[in-house]
């Protein structure tokens, strides 16, 4: 579903990524994590054509994503800051996103978590009176809207209240084992713990690993993933 | 695209600063023609603030909200759509709510109190001034990451169009007096949207036969059709230019 060959970015001096390969595929939860500023945004962002690799390329449903844009309706995204217009309602900000994708997406839209979160009473409210936790279910219900085939979540439990973050999880389990593709950053290991079903490891721009979360687990003899991480990170230490 | 454009306006035209730059060219266009018994030199007073100010807030404000409003078009392009027609999206909503603010705030004071063809002239020269440095600020504002930056590099654009372009120009005039020089000045005019502008609405005024020989020059240039439509197309030039690369650079660049 989502192919990255020697994918490789550099802004300036700095490498975000190096030389990273990888295969993604359908019913994957893939928990994309590693410490701040390790390259986790800068590959979300090459998989959505916002960044230019330096090297390499990335295939989505087997078109390259490298000067195309019409590849991105498989795509839900779901950013780690939502800020939106402050003068433009909710409902307007959806309807604005939905004319955007075309007449095709609507066609398959999913509002369940409109009223899972209990948006519709906020519907005619302008952004700027949202609080921050409401921005960011927004931003959730955005990425989930058209039923796209995969999702990309950059942080998307970060700002929400235990319940709101139980329906997000719930939500995600449910598509996952419908057969999508989903990517999700987070520091939060707990709530990966959750949902996850592969572990991709990130540091310093380079690939330490990629592996189901059963086969982490056996390997560190550990059933927390932020134990079986810490039990890595320890191990890589000289 | 006219609902999403439509959508974009009126976030803008909700805005606060929007509403008090309406307010401030109301107040200008009303006290000065209140306070200024001949329309036509209330008019001209109103040219040197209208083509002073309006650059100025142009390209300051748009410049603030395209930074402002990077996380959410960084939202709208993971969406499937085109680069360009995101940025030309953007740049039609700020330029259209703009344009309404003058629109309201000079046009109509102009139209109740001098609607002559000079009237007219201002009112469209405010709106292509409008245009112009909105699309400036669109170029700063993609060549540059760090958002002071940018601002800065709006208010160095607006300085240079709207003070140090006349003062280098006036250098020219005065140490090479002894030359004829009326058409060079005529084309040197043309590098500054503002100059063609205000050369567009002042040689439509009776002022115009103070200007001596250049005045002169400038009159017969404009009075004939040719003349009249390079400036036009000078002026069309200045908004069309810096877009387009604008849309080139926004193509290309990491997000």
């Amino acid at each position: 579903m989502i192919r990255i060959e020697n994918l490789s970015k550099s802004f300036g001096r700095n490498t975000a990524l190096s030389d990273i390969t990888l295969q993604l595929s359908p019913g994957q939860c893939v928990a994309l994590i590693g410490p701040n500023g390790s390259g986790k945004t800068t590959l979300l962002k090459c998989i959505l054509g916002l960044v230019r690799p330096s090297a390499g390329k990335v295939w989505v449903n087997g078109i390259t994503a490298a000067g195309n844009w019409a590849y991105r309706e498989h795509i839900g995204y779901m950013p780690q800051v939502g800020r939106y217009p402050d003068q433009m309602k909710v409902e307007q900000v959806l309807e604005l996103i939905r004319q955007i994708r075309g007449r095709e997406a609507a066609r398959h839209t999913d509002a369940e978590l409109i009223g899972a979160f209990g948006l519709e009473e906020v519907m005619a409210q302008r952004m700027y009176t949202l609080s921050g936790g409401t921005r960011q279910k927004v931003s959730a219900t955005l990425a989930f809207l058209f039923g796209p085939p995969i999702l990309i979540l950059d942080e998307p439990t970060a700002g929400l209240d235990p319940v709101a973050n139980e329906v997000l999880k719930d939500k995600i389990r449910r598509q996952c084992e419908r057969g999508k593709l989903i990517i999700i950053t987070s520091h939060i290991l707990s709530d990966l713990d959750d949902v996850a079903t592969d572990v991709l490891f990130l540091q310093e721009g380079r690939m330490q690993f990629f592996k189901t979360l059963a086969s982490l687990k056996a390997e560190t003899r550990e059933d927390r993933l932020s134990r079986a991480i810490a039990r890595i990170m320890q191990k890589e230490k000289p | 695209m006219k609902k999403i454009i439509s959508f974009v306006v009126g976030d803008i035209i909700r805005n606060r600063i929007v509403l008090a730059y309406t307010a401030v060219l109301l107040l200008f266009s009303l006290g000065l023609f209140s306070l200024e018994p001949h329309p036509e030199k209330a008019l001209l007073s109103l040219m040197n603030i209208v083509l002073v100010f309006v650059p100025l807030a142009s390209i300051v404000f748009s410049t603030i909200h395209y930074y402002n409003s990077a996380e959410f078009m960084e939202l709208v392009l993971a969406q499937p759509v085109a680069r360009s027609r995101v940025l030309l999206v953007e740049f039609a909503g700020i330029a259209l709510a703009l344009a309404l603010a003058f629109l309201i705030g000079v046009g109509l004071p102009v139209l109740w109190y001098e609607a002559s063809a000079r009237g007219v002239l201002l009112v469209l020269g405010g709106v292509m001034a409008t245009v112009v440095f909105v699309a400036l600020a669109f170029l700063g504002a993609v060549s540059f990451r760090d958002k002071a930056q940018g601002i800065g590099a709006a208010l160095i654009l607006w300085f240079f169009f709207a003070l140090v372009f006349d003062a280098l120009l006036l250098l020219v005039l005065y140490n090479f007096s002894e030359y004829p020089l009326e058409r060079a000045v005529l084309i040197l005019t043309m590098l500054n949207p503002i100059d063609i502008a205000r050369m567009m609405i002042i040689t439509r005024m009776d002022t115009a036969a103070l200007m001596g020989h250049s005045g002169a020059v400038f009159r017969e240039f404009l009075a004939g059709g040719w003349g009249w439509i390079a400036a036009w197309m000078a002026l069309l030039a200045w908004g069309g230019l810096p877009l387009a690369g604008a849309v080139r650079i926004f193509s290309r660049k990491d997000l």
